[in-house]
């Protein structure tokens, strides 16, 4: 279908366009006026005539066909007794009977059925597709040679769908915060439907396990996800006592002592470490970091996890060495020379000059590319899904094992995903959280950059 | 040399204010069809901005809110319903710094004429560029080379390659806002002349810092200062005796 | 107070300030060191790893392709060759390893091998029909455990309940390396096949189909949408509260947590949307408006970078406003423009929370050939291979990066070289 689809609508803008052109010439020929605008445009505006609706007819198919047949054929399919069937799977199977015969073998009447009635109802609605998409262009065109005139200001027109179309590139960011939003609300309020907001604020006990029968009693869930906040933080505080001091030394020795060719070289490197997919931290933590932690807390009698804070949390400071390291060199010079010789003037020396003046004056925009650091270390994903642990513990002892809400976001949706169960939904009440306090954390980084920006320009 | 009294250009009570700031307060004038008039004052007293009504290039900036009167051939240009781009193709304009598009020659005159449907074939586009850049006094210099890249040329070749470009979408009035400020002595003598010979067909508005360019290539010179047109006429009369004391004050250099 | 004493303490003040400024250079001096220092010790804790997954270990195996016991005449249809015996010449090959193999060792045998020998002999024989009835020798791949175990990726000096190969197995392999019948060779599955449960047999070509079909998404989205968001911001948009809504919008959505883009998918492409799960369409959907702020962001920039007399220039001699834009300072953009999509890209290469998200996570032992096939990418299947408990898959995932990293230091290198060639100083 895709492909048909494309030859068809090029097909169809093509003959839209020589159509609007050769329009437009005749009515130059027959009243022998100037027509206002070239015929270029008022064939481009049959054209765009044309194409809009086209999309519109594309899209619309390709997004909500698969869906109406399923419920189509959901709805007319008669259930075997006591069997004990999964939408998806169903639905999976029917697909596969459908597109190849051979796997009909040891399959159910029903299934059967369903397959061949899945196969005629894509037959139909192909069929349609095709024939309302040419109805569509065709109606486009019409419509639009009808308004073509010699007075038709289709440069204008044009212009304005230009605009139009750029309007609509500049709001697909809105457009997606607004999905962000409401896809994290709905979702969350499902979960709150079924867990106590208040459960999962303030409670301690995370067991986010089903009931795997209706009434067992004993595998009721809880959802208290202070253990995951907790951890989260701890990971977070062990990654920042790494990456601040490295990450801002770094900054002032490069900004303040280094020589030209030292930074030319170095930055790059740091660069480099800032551009590694983080799932190779994920590797490098689980690898290399974590059995040396273990080994470490082994020999000064600590029994370390293998999935220990420690080595997530080392590993996340490492990533985010250069985050802090570039955004305090920017800060760092941004501090006005005049600062500087003033302090160097009076006999401070370099360090002084440093921690004395350039440090304080330098703060605020320290503190905010903190912040950032910190909304980096919590939205982070693969390293603690790799090398952290999966179990909630409400702990200190960064050489136990903790979990994260990034950590529990993945496990609840990987394998089977129930839209009805808590534990799917949990994913999106932790998500909201994590959006949330990230967003903020930018939020608030980003005001006191720019105040501070301010004060020196 | 043939007098003539057509009005090209009636401008009655322009004001044009930037955000608050008043830049041009009342501004009234008419300018004669195919003669140059030059618009001289002190830095900043408007004359650019008055040029720049005229095409309604004021437009991109987006603080300038522009009210009074223009009548370009009688038409009203000062509102909303002015259709822009037909005007600007009608008045060319040369700007301060030769713009020339990063492309060939060839393409940098060629753009007007081509999106305007000037050309119905190739070789239609190539006699207007060659014509232009002959009009503009270039063609001799760069026959050999139009695909080579307009900024490849010296500055007084760029500015009358713009000039080019501004001719070959047929207008009737050129705009020049200090076309030789970024030039040396030889290439705006050559400007000079060349304004002179396209004075025959067009009606030609150069703001200059200049009074010596002014006094060579203008019949009618009107002089601005702080926003206010002070004084107009005959280029002679103004430069030789001015009604008014704050010109004599100028030309002679007293302040400016 | 006496001047000299005065003097002298200031001197010894100077001299315990002069070391402490040399001190505090030194601290600067060794976080940068000790910053350097973990990168390169990440290298090579990568590439010591990850090297030896490019050789694989084969065995020498003598296989007699007897008529009677494949079953199978000189004029067989290649039906009736798929159908072949050939796990019984394979058992006879295997039981011959050795001389004089009791049963319960010729069971240790098998294992040394993998389980893809059956294919590797049946297509030996349907590249070469005229085998038919001779003793071939040919190498076939070994078993995960043997080739770690040669590698050196697993010990045998621990006890034999704790290791993969026991005793006997061992012996059979040091037999095996006397005797010259066991060698490594290039590692060709490495880069021909998708992923298996086999880690001898695994490779990357079906991931990185699928993270080539990704970017390709991405790119077909966030290039023009990018370029028509920051067109639209610089150009075009009058400076009021909803302009400045979607700018502040987009410098916030930089740093939203890619995995929250992840639970945007799930809940509306392809709950609300339905977009079809697991495949490169949703995936590179989702990336795409997950590095749409970062292109949008290098697009504007260079936007602006181009001088506003070009623009006006277009316009003086009566162009519209998009003409201006389009044909003028849109062309001049694009370098920078280019180069901060190829970072954009290269981001997107590397992520890999949201796709789990979205279930791209799923084992795919296939190679996807479009956009809607359920298909891995490279940085899922190295999770995928991180968390999986065999160890002949460490390597593997080692060995996935050093491409994946390769990868990102190419797609970097164009976007320097693309900034130096054509970036324009005005």
């Amino acid at each position: 279908m895709f492909f048909w689809s494309i030859v068809l609508i090029l097909i169809g803008i093509y003959s839209s366009y020589i159509f609007g052109k050769s329009r437009i010439k005749k009515l130059v020929y027959s009243t022998n006026l100037k027509p206002k605008s070239q015929y270029n445009y008022h064939a481009q505006y049959v054209l765009s005539w044309c194409l809009l609706p086209a999309l519109i007819v594309y899209f619309s198919w390709a997004v909500f066909e698969e869906q109406i047949i399923q419920n189509l054929i959901l709805d007319s399919f008669e259930y075997v007794e006591g069997a004990a069937y999964n939408d998806g799977l169903l639905l999976a199977e029917i697909r596969n009977v459908a597109n190849n015969t051979d796997f009909s073998e040891g399959k159910s009447q029903e299934i059967i059925n369903a397959a061949s009635q899945y196969k005629s109802l894509k037959l139909t609605s192909e069929i349609s597709f095709y024939i309302s998409i040419i109805i569509i262009m065709i109606l486009g065109s019409l419509y639009a040679v009808r308004k073509i005139n010699i007075q038709f200001n289709a440069q204008d027109t044009i212009e304005k769908y230009i605009k139009y179309i750029l309007i609509f590139c500049s709001s697909i960011a809105v457009l997606t915060t607004i999905g962000i939003i409401f896809s994290l609300i709905f979702e969350s309020f499902r979960f709150f439907s079924q867990v106590s907001i208040f459960e999962f604020l303030f409670s301690t006990e995370w067991y986010p396990f089903i009931p795997i029968r209706e009434g067992q009693a004993a595998a009721e869930g809880s959802f208290g996800a202070v253990p995951i906040f907790a951890g989260t933080f701890l990971i977070m505080i062990v990654a920042m006592c790494v990456a601040a001091p490295i990450g801002l030394l770094t900054a002032i020795y490069l900004s303040e002592y280094a020589s030209q060719k030292v930074r030319k070289t170095v930055k790059p490197l740091l660069e480099i470490l800032a551009g590694i997919p983080t799932i190779v931290y994920g590797f490098f933590a689980f690898v290399t970091v974590a059995p040396f932690v273990k080994s470490f807390g082994q020999s000064i009698g600590i029994d370390a996890s293998p999935t220990s804070a420690l080595a997530a949390g080392l590993v996340m400071g490492v990533m985010i060495i250069p985050f802090i390291s570039s955004l305090s060199d920017d800060v760092i010079n941004s501090v006005p020379q005049s600062l500087r010789e003033g302090s160097l003037g009076i006999g401070a020396n370099k360090a002084e000059t440093i921690k004395k003046v350039i440090l304080p004056a330098a703060l605020p925009g320290i503190v905010g590319a903190f912040l950032l650091a910190i909304s980096r270390a919590i939205g982070e994903t693969m390293i603690v899904v790799v090398a952290a642990g999966t179990a909630a513990n409400l702990t200190a002892n960064p050489f136990e094992n903790v979990t994260t809400v990034t950590v529990q976001i993945v496990v609840a949706l990987i394998g089977d995903q129930e839209f009805d169960n808590p534990r799917t939904l949990s994913a999106f009440a932790l998500g909201l959280v994590l959006f949330v306090i990230t967003l903020s954390l930018n939020v608030l980084a980003l005001r006191i950059v720019k105040k501070y920006r301010e004060r020196y320009e | 040399m043939v007098e003539n009294n057509n009005t090209k250009i009636s401008a009655k009570d322009v004001d044009v204010f930037y955000s608050e700031k008043q830049a041009l307060n009342k501004i009234s004038m008419d300018i004669k069809e195919k003669e140059v008039t030059a618009l001289i004052g002190p830095s900043g007293c408007g004359k650019s901005t008055f040029l720049r009504c005229i095409n309604r290039m004021n437009d991109l900036i987006e603080i300038c809110k522009v009210t009074g009167s223009i009548k370009v051939d009688n038409e009203e240009i000062i509102s909303s319903s002015t259709d822009v781009v037909s005007l600007r193709s009608k008045i060319g304009m040369v700007f301060q710094k030769p713009n020339p598009f990063p492309k060939s020659i060839f393409d940098n005159v060629a753009y007007g004429p081509s999106i305007h449907g000037l050309a119905d074939t190739k070789s239609d586009l190539e006699n207007i560029v060659i014509t232009s850049l002959k009009k503009a006094g270039l063609y001799n210099e760069v026959k050999d080379r139009l695909n080579e890249p307009g900024t490849s040329l010296s500055g007084g070749q760029q500015q009358r390659l713009c000039i080019a470009r501004a001719i070959a979408v047929n207008p009737e009035i050129i705009l020049m806002d200090e076309p030789c400020s970024a030039l040396d002595p030889i290439a705006t003598a050559i400007i000079e002349e060349l304004i002179d010979e396209l004075r025959l067909n067009y009606t030609i508005i150069i703001v200059t810092h200049s009074m010596q360019q002014a006094a060579r290539v203008s019949q009618k010179t009107c002089f601005f200062h702080l926003g206010e047109l002070i004084e107009s006429g005959e280029t002679n009369k103004i430069f030789t005796n001015p009604d008014n004391t704050k010109t004599q004050d100028y030309i002679t250099g007293r302040f400016g | 107070m006496n001047s000299t004493l005065t003097q002298e303490r200031i001197i010894a003040l100077r001299k315990k300030r002069s070391a402490q400024d040399l001190r505090f250079k030194y601290y600067g001096f060794i976080a940068m060191c000790l910053a350097l220092a973990v990168l390169v010790f990440l290298l090579y804790s990568i590439f010591s790893r990850g090297f030896s997954a490019f050789q694989k270990t084969t065995i020498l195996l003598e296989i007699n392709y007897d008529q009677e016991v494949l079953k199978l005449t000189p004029n067989s249809t290649d039906q009736e060759i798929e159908k072949g015996k050939f796990f019984k010449v394979k058992k006879n090959a295997l039981n011959n390893v050795f001389e004089n193999l009791s049963k319960s060792d010729a069971k240790l045998i098998k294992k040394l091998f993998s389980t893809n020998i059956d294919k590797e002999i049946k297509n030996y024989y349907i590249d070469n029909p005229s085998v038919l009835n001779t003793t071939q020798k040919l190498w076939v791949t070994a078993h995960s455990n043997v080739d770690q175990m040669l590698k050196g990726n697993s010990r045998r000096d621990v006890p034999e309940d704790r290791r993969k190969l026991n005793d006997i197995q061992l012996s059979f392999i040091d037999q095996l390396v006397e005797e010259d019948r066991i060698q490594k060779e290039f590692n060709n599955f490495f880069f021909t096949r998708a992923d298996s449960r086999h880690p001898e047999i695994a490779g990357i070509a079906g991931s990185f189909m699928g993270s080539l079909l990704t970017l390709f998404v991405v790119f077909i989205l966030s290039f023009p949408i990018a370029i028509g968001a920051s067109v639209y911001l610089e150009e075009f948009a009058p400076k009021n509260k909803l302009t400045e809504l979607i700018e502040v919008n987009i410098s916030n959505l930089a740093a939203v947590p890619s995995i929250v883009f992840g639970l945007l998918g799930l809940g509306v492409l392809l709950n609300v949307f339905g977009f079809p799960r697991s495949t490169p369409l949703v995936g590179g959907t989702v990336l795409a408006l997950m590095t749409l702020p970062t292109i949008i962001i290098a697009c504007r920039a260079s936007l602006k970078a181009v001088p506003p007399s070009i623009k006006e220039g277009a316009l003086a001699i009566g162009a519209t406003k998009s003409q201006a834009v389009f044909h003028h300072v849109v062309p001049l953009a694009l370098p920078g423009t280019l180069t901060g999509t190829i970072i954009g890209l290269a981001q997107a290469l590397g992520e890999t929370a949201p796709l789990i998200m979205i279930g791209m996570v799923a084992f795919i032992p296939n190679i996807p050939t479009g956009i809607t096939e359920p298909s891995a990418s490279l940085p899922v299947q190295i999770f995928l291979w991180v968390e999986s408990a065999e160890r002949g898959f460490q390597e593997k995932s080692a060995a996935a990066i050093m491409i994946i990293l390769l990868f990102l230091f190419m797609m970097n290198a164009l976007a320097v070289y693309l900034r130096n060639r054509f970036e324009k100083k005005w």
